[in-house]
């Protein structure tokens, strides 16, 4: 099983929600779509599941181009942010629903349904409505019917997104576990780049209707191939300075400079934006090189453990993700460091053109 | 020491029992307000019914606050008499018919308005409530002359017909609105588990605009219950509605007072019965589903 996306393109009153896409999901994989609000996940998603047609481009499943066929007849499954489920039925009427509509024999419904709901422990409500169930239910109630079905493609659009902290942290665990038993392709779409880490699998990185990278999770993480995509895929996002490479030295801002060695020796001359995680940046100096900035903060957010600290420098705003908690008045002026093994450059249309050689520490 | 403390416990009291004496008197206020909206508002049709108990010498012999020699007569006349009961079952008929009609078209009306955006969807939405503007009397002449030329004049579904003219808009408005309020996303997984649409919408989505089915039916009901003009225009015998038939109480020894009353009172039973069942959902019907 194969859904290969071949030129997809969405064209909704003249404006472009999905440019030209081209995409392949291999049996067995988890894909998590991961991008800010807007970045066309969900439409991307019913293009897959054939709730909305494509402008240009086809729609291939296991080389068979589905791209006119009906939703009906696709064989996906979906579950969305909101709590979908039929609320005059009970639980178990709605788990079987899929089944009875396939026409399934009676035993065969019942000891499907079963299973679904014992994965996803609903069994002590099976006779109850989904309205009385608590958002969590509900959703797991969701859950167990797109997997009931056992669809070849299973479509989740950031399933847990409306619940509170708790909830999510328990059923994100129980997602990779329903995946390995399913086999299935599944589509993940959420916003957060923590989520598509946990997930693992593979990841396509959204902004604006564009795929701009897709490939092994921690791959696109450690080596964005630009600066949307380290934008995109680092939470809170990813600071930039302008820098510029002159005599083999790459010089930042005020008169600092670093020494073009490694990685950084066969660039050729001229301006680039470097890019670092704001987990990377330093109050303290780290031991051994590091480098050293002079910014303002412009607020700070304890919550609890860590600091996100917004900072100013040279009218480009910072965000430092600190252990510990920094109480730091805004105005305060503050030197930040970072290890330079952590900073990625690129080019001045975003490309990558050297990655961080550190980046699996933090 | 006592005093010190019962002082501040006296004051208290009295406090307390000054705030209740404004709380009586509030009460007193908005009892007396309730009582006089109430009156006002159930006079006419406590007349209505203490005339229908008297007979017509007490009527018309001068003013009683309620009936000397209570009598049934008058509700034994209607119910005996076939020219006045038939009009009660003709008036069924036709507005049972009409209202099924108007729901039945008006269902698959609604939901296209509420799922789907087609070119001028907005103003033909806008249109049909302007049908329910006009005034029926427009309508009579025409109705009239095209009903008598195809053969249907003085049928229940000649009227039952022409009372969609203004219930398949109103109807479509209050389920549109019950509908905008179920997600969008209910069809789709539907569709997605394998959902025909028919099937979906009887199975699916009708059970969860119940509701706006019922107070659809509802105001359909009641106002072509209440549709005199064209109810009127388009029968003569055959299906005459029991609005004609009380029009039509003028006889030789004059008008019978305590027939028409007891009638009247007949006439807003079976509105009083059908509200009961929407008595929860009214208000929203009244903003048209938009709540």
């Amino acid at each position: 099983m194969t859904l290969e996306l071949r030129g997809v393109t969405k064209v909704v009153g003249g404006q472009v929600q999905i440019h030209p896409t081209d995409l392949v999901l291999r049996k067995g994989t988890m894909n998590v779509l991961l991008g800010p609000t807007l970045a066309g996940k969900t439409t991307l998603m019913r293009l897959m599941a054939g709730l909305d047609q494509p402008t240009a481009g086809r729609v291939l499943w296991d080389e068979q181009d589905v791209t006119g066929v009906r939703v009906q007849d696709r064989g996906v499954a979906m579950v969305y942010q909101q709590f979908i489920n039929y609320p005059s039925m009970t639980v178990w009427d709605n788990i079987a629903s899929p089944l009875r509509l396939q026409g399934r024999p009676r035993a065969e419904i019942e000891e499907r349904v079963t299973r679904a709901a014992a994965l996803m422990r609903l069994e002590p409500y099976l006779r109850r409505k989904p309205l009385e169930l608590s958002g969590g239910q509900q959703q797991r109630c969701a859950l167990a019917r797109a997997l009931v079905k056992k669809a070849g493609l299973v479509l989740l659009d950031e399933p847990l997104a409306n619940l509170d902290y708790k909830l999510r942290e328990e059923l994100r665990a129980e997602i990779p576990r329903i995946f390995e038993e399913s086999g299935a392709i599944f589509v993940y779409a959420t916003t957060e780049p923590e989520e598509a880490l946990l997930l693992g699998g593979n990841t396509a990185t959204l902004w604006e209707g564009r795929v701009t990278q897709f490939g092994p999770t921690p791959e696109v993480y450690r080596n964005p191939l630009d600066a949307v995509t380290a934008r995109v895929f680092s939470d809170p996002p990813m600071n930039f300075l302008p820098v510029a490479k002159r005599l083999a030295q790459i010089q930042m801002g005020a008169g600092q400079g670093l020494p073009a060695l490694g990685r950084l020796a066969d660039l050729p001359e001229g301006v680039y934006q470097a890019g670092f995680r704001p987990n990377h940046l330093r109050l303290d100096r780290p031991p051994g090189e590091a480098l050293e900035f002079q910014a303002t903060v412009t607020a700070g957010e304890i919550t609890g453990s860590e600091t996100f600290l917004h900072l100013d420098h040279e009218g480009a705003r910072w965000v430092g993700l600190l252990p510990g908690i920094r109480d730091l008045a805004p105005g305060t002026a503050v030197t930040v460091w970072v290890d330079p093994a952590h900073i990625y450059f690129f080019g001045e249309d975003g490309r990558l053109v050297a990655s961080a050689p550190t980046p699996m520490a933090a | 020491m006592t005093q010190a403390v019962a002082t501040p416990t006296r004051a208290a009291r009295l406090a307390t029992g000054s705030r209740a004496r404004a709380r009586s008197e509030r009460s007193v206020v908005s009892i007396v307000v309730l009582t006089l909206y109430l009156l006002f508002l159930l006079v006419p049709i406590y007349w209505l019914v203490n005339m229908s108990l008297k007979t017509n010498a007490e009527i018309l012999g001068g003013f009683s606050l309620w009936p000397r020699n209570p009598t049934l007569a008058n509700y034994e006349t209607i119910l005996t008499d076939p020219s006045w009961y038939m009009g009660y079952v003709n008036s069924l008929i036709y507005v049972v018919l009409n209202t099924l009609i108007s729901v039945t078209v008006a269902l698959p009306a609604a939901y296209a308005f509420s799922r789907y955006s087609f070119l001028g969807d907005k103003h033909l939405f806008f249109w049909l409530l302007t049908n329910r503007m006009a005034p029926p009397a427009v309508f009579a002449l025409p109705f009239f002359q095209l009903y008598s030329s195809v053969g249907l004049f003085d049928t229940h579904i000649a009227v039952a017909l022409a009372h969609c003219l203004f219930n398949v808009p109103l109807a479509v408005w209050i389920l549109e609105g019950f509908m905008r309020g179920v997600p969008r996303e209910i069809d789709e997984t539907a569709y997605i588990d394998g959902y025909s649409f028919p099937r979906f919408f009887i199975r699916i989505f009708m059970p969860l605009i119940a509701s706006g089915i019922g107070v659809a039916a509802f105001f359909c009901f009641m106002f072509s219950w209440v549709e005199l003009l064209l109810s009127r225009t388009l029968t003569s015998v055959n299906a005459k509605p029991i609005a004609a038939t009380m029009t039509r109480t003028v006889s030789a020894s004059g008008l019978d007072w305590g027939v028409l009353a007891a009638a009247g009172v007949l006439t807003i039973i079976p509105g009083a019965l059908v509200i009961w069942f929407v008595r929860n959902y009214i208000a929203k019907g009244f903003a048209l589903g938009r709540v």
